[in-house]
């Protein structure tokens, strides 16, 4: 099953992708959607987003959380048939929901557009995935609950929290509903859902999957134990109020905007807690990084999640967000959270999984090679191509002359861009070949697995 | 207890750890999230914010389904720069009757709340259409399947009505009843005009 989950986040991730690359190409050539609804902008956008946070993101969670949970605990799953429903439901919501988009049923919010009748599909199954989790958890023959399972753990309860609260809507038909919440407070409930869905399932959810991997990978004990523990509990508590850095000098109460800024910058100490414990447990594996391709997906991806969290807190000052604030400089951080961080431990960790489900040694060094420094390019020029745009926007909206005019139009700033636009796309291609690259490279090591056979690590009573 | 040992029950006890998660992720958002849902005053209408009618509700709606947000803010913060090139600024009462709320994340495209009355009424059809044909850079997609349909193709308008009266929008039967009548022989694109053209009308800010 675990394997199936890869195989499905490796299909949406090059989904996703591939509708990153198109609305990317359709703000260079604006009439390539061809008056065509479901290729429209607005439209693709959304399947991008979705297809890409919880097509990819929760397909490749869900499988590291079922692998790491069995071994971490030394028992099977609990309820298997229940953890198949899981797997194979999360999958049809995912293309229904993907269609649905296209069909332009939209609930409006962003990174929870999908209608009604999805967020009822959601919730059955992840409270399905809450069973199996903690049910595994529950029945473990290892007493100490593992520190991966704790991030796993809270992913699954604050998601569930998040996604109840913000979903809550009125029906008018299958396609339609209204939000419960209107206006302001609809905003504010909003941005607890949008910056925590980041916080918990992209930051959270991941940095369980690094806890797991990473150790194994570097075949060393994390650094230090103790400071993984603080960095959890600070970071559970404190991720939760930085969601309305998204609603600076919006029409929201001051003190909602300043509580959000300070504890996004008191974010900032988990976050790198975490990082000091990533890094200080690889060093000493140092030498692994020449003959390993997997770990070097894993050391570049902990790069890239200092960097973004170190960005996010300082795009939260409410001085540094008047620039940020609406420009592409946004998009350029997500991006570098999403490409740099999430998608490189992701493919890190299938290198390395992969060919231990199929019992087979990895097809190819050399393309993972490939893959790594395509990737590598790829997100590099993303995130600059989007700091161009976003502090050129920033700067030049708000920029006035000696008389205290307006010294730009909007029309003549937004065609500046055009270059910054076009490099986006032949980062955002860059990246994508490299993710072909390993599609067909585990595939290939999947069709090997009768070739050489490798012995799979031992798990008592594992099933799987 | 001391701290370690705390930890040492939560890490040996899936219950407690389940228990302690939720409890310490949930503090933030009953402090800071609750009370802005419990405040009246942001929801509360500015003076002259009414709901929206039956053609400008439509209009929103097929504003939401082509995620015109995703690209347009509604949102015009206080900053001088804002104020010279929008409007005034954005007050939390005008939103009352925003579900959800539009307010969006980027601005591809310039701010939409101060909007209304900008532009000629043709001009927005025009642009909606075909963006190019009135500003030759604009990276806007066309949307042209907006001309061909009728508004209210899927004949909704008074179940999205009663949906909206039951949170509180003041619809009154007459309305409700005469809603259809309203948008006989509008397209799409003229619901979209309407609602646009509305846009920061109502409410202390007033078109310019």
């Amino acid at each position: 099953m675990v394997a199936w989950l890869t195989g499905f986040a490796i299909f949406w991730s090059l989904v996703g992708m591939a509708a990153g690359i198109y609305v990317a190409a359709e703000l260079v050539w604006p009439t390539l959607d061809f008056g065509r609804e479901w290729l429209s902008y607005g439209r693709l956008r959304n399947l991008h987003t979705n297809v890409v946070i919880f097509g990819f993101g929760i397909a490749a969670l869900m499988g590291t959380a079922f692998y790491s949970v069995q071994r971490t605990c030394h028992v099977p799953l609990f309820a298997p048939g229940l953890a198949w429903f899981c797997a194979l439901a999360w999958q049809v919501v995912i293309l229904l929901g993907g269609l649905s988009l296209l069909a332009g049923w939209n609930g409006g919010k962003e990174y929870a557009e999908l209608e009604w009748p999805f967020d009822i599909a959601i919730t059955v199954i992840w409270v399905s995935f809450a069973v199996v989790f903690f049910g595994t958890i529950a029945k473990r023959r290892i007493q100490q609950i593992y520190v991966s399972n704790w991030f796993y753990g809270a992913l699954i309860i604050v998601i569930a929290m998040l996604h109840i609260v913000n979903s809550q809507a009125i029906p008018v038909a299958w396609s339609k509903s209204y939000s419960l919440f209107a206006g302001a407070q609809d905003a504010v409930v909003q941005w607890w859902y949008g910056h925590n869905a980041v916080g918990f399932l992209l930051t959270g959810g991941f940095l369980g999957m690094l806890y797991y991997f990473l150790p194994k990978h570097a075949d060393r004990p994390i650094w230090s134990y103790r400071l993984s523990i603080v960095a959890f509990w600070a970071f559970t508590y404190s991720y939760i109020w930085a969601g309305p850095h998204h609603l600076h000098y919006n029409a929201v109460p001051e003190w909602v905007q300043s509580l959000g800024m300070v504890m996004s910058l008191v974010l900032l100490a988990p976050s790198w807690a975490t990082l000091v414990n990533g890094v200080m447990t690889v060093a000493g594996a140092w030498e692994k990084l020449r003959t390993d391709p997997a770990l070097k997906f894993i050391v570049l991806s902990l790069a890239f999640y200092g960097l973004a969290t170190f960005e996010g807190p300082m795009m939260a000052i409410k001085s540094v967000n008047v620039v940020s604030h609406f420009t592409d400089w946004t998009i350029g951080h997500v991006h570098s959270g999403a490409l740099g961080w999430n998608a490189l431990i992701t493919f890190g960790t299938f290198y390395f999984l992969l060919p231990r489900l199929v019992g087979a040694e990895l097809y190819s060094h050399s393309l993972a090679n490939w893959h790594f420094w395509l990737a590598l390019a790829g997100v590099m020029l993303y995130v600059l191509a989007m700091w161009g745009a976003g502090v050129s926007q920033g700067l030049l909206w708000l920029s006035l002359d000696e008389i205290g005019e307006l010294r730009y139009s909007f029309k003549d700033i937004m065609a500046s861009m055009a270059p910054y636009y076009a490099l986006r796309l032949v980062a955002g291609c860059s990246f994508f070949i490299g993710a072909v690259l390993m599609a067909y490279n585990l595939w290939m090591t999947a069709k090997g697995r009768s070739v050489v056979r490798a012995t799979p690590p031992p798990v008592v009573g594992e099933a799987w | 207890m001391r701290a370690i040992d705390l930890q040492r029950r939560l890490e040996r006890h899936s219950g407690w750890l389940i228990f302690g998660i939720l409890l310490v992720s949930s503090i933030g958002g009953l402090v800071q999230v609750l009370p802005s849902v419990l405040d009246d005053g942001l929801a509360t209408p500015a003076a002259g914010t009414v709901p929206y009618d039956p053609v400008a509700l439509t209009g929103r709606d097929i504003y939401i389904r082509e995620s015109c947000s995703t690209c347009h803010s509604q949102q015009v913060r206080p900053l001088l720069a804002e104020v010279l090139r929008y409007g005034p600024f954005s007050k939390a009462g005008e939103f009352a009757f925003d579900r959800p709320f539009l307010w969006g994340s980027k601005r591809t495209g310039p701010d939409l709340h101060r909007v209304g009355g900008k532009y000629s009424d043709a001009w927005h059809r025009i642009h909606l259409l075909d963006p190019r044909a009135v500003v030759p850079d604009s990276i806007m997609p066309a949307y042209p399947w907006l001309a061909e349909r009728p508004a209210d193709s899927g004949g909704m308008i008074q179940a999205k009505m009663r949906a909206l009266r039951r949170l509180g929008h003041p619809y009154t039967d007459a309305e409700i009843e005469a809603a259809p009548a309203a948008l006989q022989g509008l397209t799409e694109v003229d619901a979209l005009v309407a609602f646009l053209q509305g846009l920061g009308a109502s409410g202390s800010g007033g078109s310019p």
